[in-house]
């Protein structure tokens, strides 16, 4: 599905991305985690485009990314932050995307269903809350039903209900055969969603399996505290 | 790039801002019209305001208009659409917008004075005209401006610089140039220097279409001298053209690179 090779990216004088290589099968759940500025948000935007790589290939079902900007009509993407246009109100966002995406068979409307979104259409997005803001986030990236999704902290401001729905709504997702890759760094959410994880540390990939290979591998009983264990060996 | 250019437009005919401008041209045209009763001595005192004030609100608006809809930029770019089509789309949204406040504010009253029974209609069109290139190049200049620098209040400076340097200083450089060199043949050099600077141009512009020897001052009568009226009314608007071409072609190539 994705095929990631030495991939580097500097930001300024801060060298994000150090030789990235990483393959990302079809089908499942993946997390990417890492600690705060490992790069990846970085590595994620540059799957989407968004950011522009100094060196190194990307290629989606085996075709470069960069040609041509088509790719993404295969991605859905939920950015970390949701910032919306202001004066724009929940509906005519959910409108305006579909008319971008040219999506035919658009399921807003269960969605706005399961997140009970329904009293906030009319509203303007600069009105809402932070974890309503989320949940019109969370609409517009599933709706499309692309087989790629992106989720970059999925779970930011969310109110226990909403997290309960996300998570199935993410399983069900992956039954589809779809290819989900999830940023976090709430572990207990990723332990419950996948057991597949990819963990970045200083723009490298310093582990690529599953969680019980990196117990075995930190040698800790738990999950949380075999990702605090490489993190304290990174900052020793 | 229609459907970014639909709903920046869309934005932005919600924006109070849009309005505003929209209706300062409207009070500006009536009340220059009743103090003046004289349709071409309008133009002219109009002309003075549209030169300095297009480029301003040009400037400030696509600076503003840029760092405000960076939310919706970055939506945009996870999108299957292309990233030059984001930024031109935006970019002809506002200068779009702006150029229509001003064509219909300006538009209004002096249609209802009877400006297209009169003989000042070529002028007042001409008018207009440079104003929407005026518009068009400046937004250009800010959206480059403002696509270089992630700092807005940067951004902002370097905007309002650009705007004095291009309506104010730049003519005093450019007079104490004439004073300082007058001993040389300076015909050449005033042409390029009026060429290179858009608010000059549209100027010397208005000024040979108008026909008032008196106010062409220098350039205009060097203008004048080289190309001749009509010539130079051509010359000085395909340079027009070039200023709009010019910096929208650095928007395109800026926007390809940027990381979001």
């Amino acid at each position: 599905m994705i095929q990631i090779k030495n991939l580097y990216k500097k930001f300024g004088k801060n060298q994000v991305l150090q030789g990235v290589d990483l393959d990302i099968e079809t089908g499942g759940i993946f997390a990417v985690l890492g600690p705060n500025g490992s790069g990846k948000t970085t590595l994620i935007k540059c799957i989407l485009g968004m950011v522009i790589p100094d060196s190194g290939t990307i290629n989606i079902n085996d075709y470069p990314i960069g040609k041509s900007e088509e790719y993404r009509r295969n991605i859905d993407y939920l950015p970390q932050i949701a910032n919306f246009p202001s004066n724009l109100s929940v509906e005519e966002l959910i409108n305006m995307i579909k008319d971008l995406r040219v999506i035919k068979t658009a399921k807003d409307k269960e969605l706005i269903e399961v997140f009970k979104l329904a009293p906030y259409l009319k509203k303007k997005l600069g009105n809402l809350s932070g974890g309503t803001k989320q949940k019109v986030n969370i609409v517009l990236a599933f709706m499309s039903d692309s087989p790629l999704l992106i989720l970059d902290e999925p779970t930011s401001g969310l109110d226990p209900i909403s997290l309960l729905r996300l998570k199935e709504l993410i399983n069900s997702e992956k039954e589809k055969g779809k290819t989900i890759l999830i940023t976090s760094h709430i572990m207990s959410f990723v332990e419950q969603v996948t057991n597949d994880i990819v963990f970045i540390l200083e723009g490298k990939i310093y582990f690529k399996g599953s969680i019980s290979e990196l117990k075995s591998k930190t040698g800790q009983e738990d999950f949380e505290h075999a990702i605090a264990s490489i993190l304290q060996k990174s900052y020793a | 790039m229609l459907k970014i250019l639909k709903y920046s437009c869309y934005d932005l005919l919600r924006s109070r801002w849009s309005y505003v401008y929209f209706a300062f041209y409207l009070m500006l045209g009536t009340v220059l019209l009743f103090l003046n009763n004289d349709l071409s001595k309008a133009v002219i005192t109009l002309m003075n305001v549209i030169i300095v004030l297009v480029p301003l609100i040009g400037t400030i608006f696509g600076v503003m208009y840029y760092y405000n809809s960076k939310e919706f930029t970055e939506l945009l770019l996870a999108q299957p659409v292309k990233r030059s089509s984001i930024f031109l789309g935006q970019y002809l949204g506002v200068a779009l917008s702006l150029t229509l406040s001003l064509v219909v504010g300006l538009g209004l009253p002096f249609a209802f004075y009877g400006i297209f029974n009169s003989a000042a209609m070529s002028e007042f069109t001409l008018l207009l005209v440079t104003g929407a290139f005026l518009t068009l190049i400046f937004t250009a200049l800010a959206y480059n401006i403002a696509l270089s620098n992630e700092n807005k209040i940067k951004g902002f400076g370097y905007a309002i610089l650009l705007w004095l340097f291009m309506a104010v200083i730049y003519d005093g450089v450019f007079l104490m140039s004439l004073i300082a060199f007058e001993e040389y043949p300076l015909d050449k050099f005033s042409l390029i220097a009026t060429m290179a600077n858009p608010i000059d141009l549209s100027r010397v512009l208005i000024l040979l279409k108008l026909d008032i020897s008196a106010l062409l001052g220098y350039t205009g009568a060097v203008f004048q001298k080289f190309f001749g009226t009509n010539f130079g009314i051509v010359i000085s608007s395909i340079m027009l053209v070039i200023w709009v071409l010019v910096p929208t072609y650095f928007i395109y190539r800026k926007a390809k690179k940027k990381d979001f």
